[in-house]
């Protein structure tokens, strides 16, 4: 039996978007913009400091680089864990020496379980966004609006009141959202999130709470991304990231700025044999310091607002 | 259901009538651009699932979209470059969505050709009076955004029935003549354009697209390295080049802006293009193009020797 008409009926096709979300516009088409210090480049280098707890329950779906094996999936976990207990103290190591300003993305559950690593966090000099509750807490369309919001708002107090800052930013597990994500997060006091990576650049968002800023944080040259789920090699992902770190500062100089996402996972670049790579990004970056705007997320999205200010001087590309 | 798609008969690739590309060229080149809308909230499909999670889908959504606010200008600086007309395989509902795109194209004197309304509705489950219904529209609002008479199809995420081929080109054929409805992207049986029997009996071929050189395919279901694509595509051209000074060959380039156009990807996808637009024996062309020199000049040779072979066969 065929199906129905209905089938082929298009609603939303129509200029722009079939959602409401943001609106449409082409990177090309907005005006350039320099980030402080005329730089063309602002480099982004997040930090996602995960706990993935034993008994999922991997509802709606398996959170990637979560339990894949029989409870008690002790290999997975503690796999996972040794990032916030060992591979986290050498991507701060490494992040310090080469004097860059990291954001944290941190599940709200390690903030009551453990706080000495918020702690050691904090003293870094960076910022701290949430990340969601646990990586198996997700949001999606299965949750119900009111969850959602609690779920956010004990993410957010937790941590607030751990790290004794304003936690401006927010990372999904899996960047993943449901449709009510961007109000309940602006309802919450949240001015940034970094689920949508549709850009090289940040935009606006539309929510019934407010403005909410979209801080697109690259997933196609993100740690876990290449090396766990493509397999490619530390070789690789290396070429990969300064591959993509040239061309968007040939662009940036060319076109107006634009912005360098780094995502990082302690559990996939802190161990022995991959920390060396990461070190030979940040060298990289490093030698184009003269044209590079480091800085941590919240303080990306304070520049590209004033930047983005009529009158705020912006160069059209 | 058939045990064989009976679009086309078995024809060896040796001793094949010599096919001649323009300016005596070896191989006939082809880039062609997806240029799709996934819609973010589809309707169910019984068939087929088009996200993998409960809508939003962002992870999913977002790449896409990456591909239309970011992609596509990358790419078309690039093809500019090194002389390259894209072949638009088109979800004909971004003229809607998204026209400054499509007027881009239509600058550089692009192709388009339809690749259903969106990419994540299906063919799967429709009857053949929809199936037709859905072919024309995209037809249609191909003319009315862009002037052209259709001349290619690529079925939407590759989802095909039994008379899809069938339907095109009797679409095309009523709508413009023999200016439309002559080519399939949706047969990866050969590397040179073969005649395609319909049920119509209309002229009709198929044009080697790929899915081997389709980003895509490489990046996202076989996860190759960047630069190892680019070693790919150089070695898939040495090897059709060589072999073009034969008989005529054709290389496509299928290519997905949230994939190629990628800044860690970017790099790869020009090396491959400026070695191969580098040959001299290089027609780089359009999928009509392809698709018209063959109809005109290789086409019933390639009927009369593909019936007398399989006569021979028989006797």
């Amino acid at each position: 039996m065929a199906l129905d008409d209905d089938y082929l009926a298009t609603p939303k096709r129509r200029y722009g978007y079939d959602h409401d979300r943001y609106d449409w516009s082409m990177l090309t088409d907005r005006p350039g913009v320099r980030w402080p210090g005329d730089k063309p480049l602002a480099v982004w280098i997040n930090v996602s400091v995960q706990f993935y707890p034993l008994n999922q329950r991997g509802e709606p779906f398996k959170v990637p680089n979560g339990m894949t094996m029989p409870y008690p999936d002790l290999r997975h976990f503690t796999l996972r864990d040794y990032g916030n207990r060992v591979g986290i103290h050498r991507v701060l190591q490494a992040l310090e020496r080469a004097a860059m300003r990291p954001t944290f993305a941190v599940s709200g559950r390690l903030a009551e379980t453990t706080p000495a690593l918020i702690r050691r966090l904090t003293q870094a000099d960076g910022e701290i966004i949430a990340h969601g509750w646990t990586m198996d807490d997700l949001h999606t369309g299965a949750l119900d609006r009111a969850a959602e919001a609690a779920l956010i708002r004990r993410t957010l107090e937790t941590l607030r009141e751990a790290t004794g800052g304003a936690v401006r930013g927010w990372l999904s597990p899996a960047r993943h959202q449901s449709w009510n994500t961007p109000d309940l997060l602006a309802e919450a006091g949240v001015e940034y999130c970094a689920d949508w990576v549709n850009d090289d650049m940040p935009y606006p968002m539309t929510t019934d709470a407010g403005p909410l800023i979209s801080l697109p944080l690259s997933t196609e040259i993100e740690d876990q991304f290449v090396m766990g789920q493509n397999l490619h090699s530390e070789d690789s992902w290396v070429q990969q990231v300064t591959d993509a770190f040239d061309y968007l500062l040939a662009e940036a100089r060319e076109q107006g700025g634009r912005l360098f996402a780094l995502s990082l996972h302690p559990w996939m670049i802190g161990q022995p044999h991959r920390i060396a790579c990461l070190e030979a990004v940040l060298q990289h970056i490093a030698l184009h310091r003269e044209e590079v705007w480091q800085a941590p997320a919240g303080e990306i999205l304070d520049a590209f607002r004033s930047a983005s200010e009529p009158g705020a001087g912006a160069a059209d590309a | 259901m058939k045990e064989t798609p009976e679009a086309y008969d078995y024809w060896a690739y040796e001793n094949r009538p010599k096919i001649t590309w323009p300016n005596g060229a070896r191989l006939a080149f082809w880039v062609a651009p997806n240029i799709e809308y996934y819609e973010i909230d589809p309707p169910a499909n019984p068939h087929r699932k088009p996200w993998p999670t409960p809508h939003p889908s962002v992870p999913g959504f977002g790449i896409r979209d990456y591909g239309n606010r970011v992609g596509h200008m990358r790419q078309m600086a690039l093809l500019d470059k090194y002389g390259v007309r894209g072949s638009v395989s088109l979800s004909t509902a971004l003229c809607d969505h998204h026209p400054e795109i499509i007027a881009a194209a239509r600058e550089r004197s692009w192709e388009f050709f339809s690749h259903g309304v969106y990419n994540t509705r299906y063919t799967y489950g429709l009857s053949e009076a929809q199936e037709r219904a859905m072919i024309r529209e995209t037809v249609e609002a191909i003319h009315r955004h862009t002037g052209q008479a259709c001349a290619g199809y690529l079925a939407p995420a590759l989802s095909h029935s039994e008379h899809t081929l069938d339907l095109f080109a009797e679409v095309g054929r009523e709508m413009f003549g023999d200016q439309g409805g002559l080519y399939t992207c949706d047969l990866f049986h050969d590397d040179q354009p073969t005649p395609v029997r319909t049920r119509s009996g209309l002229r009709f071929v198929s044009v080697p697209y790929s899915l081997e050189m389709n980003d895509t395919i490489v990046y996202a279901v076989n996860k190759v390295e960047p630069r190892h694509y680019a070693r790919m595509l150089k070695r898939c051209f040495d090897r059709l080049y060589a072999e073009g000074a034969e008989s005529g060959t054709v290389m496509c380039i299928p290519t997905h802006n949230y994939q190629i156009s990628c800044p860690h990807r970017i790099k790869a996808f020009e090396e491959a293009l400026e070695y191969i637009t580098g040959h001299s024996g290089v027609w780089v062309a359009t999928g009509r193009e392809i698709a018209q020199h063959y109809l005109a000049h290789h086409y019933d040779a390639a009927r009369a020797d593909i019936e007398t072979k399989k006569q021979a066969a028989e006797a």
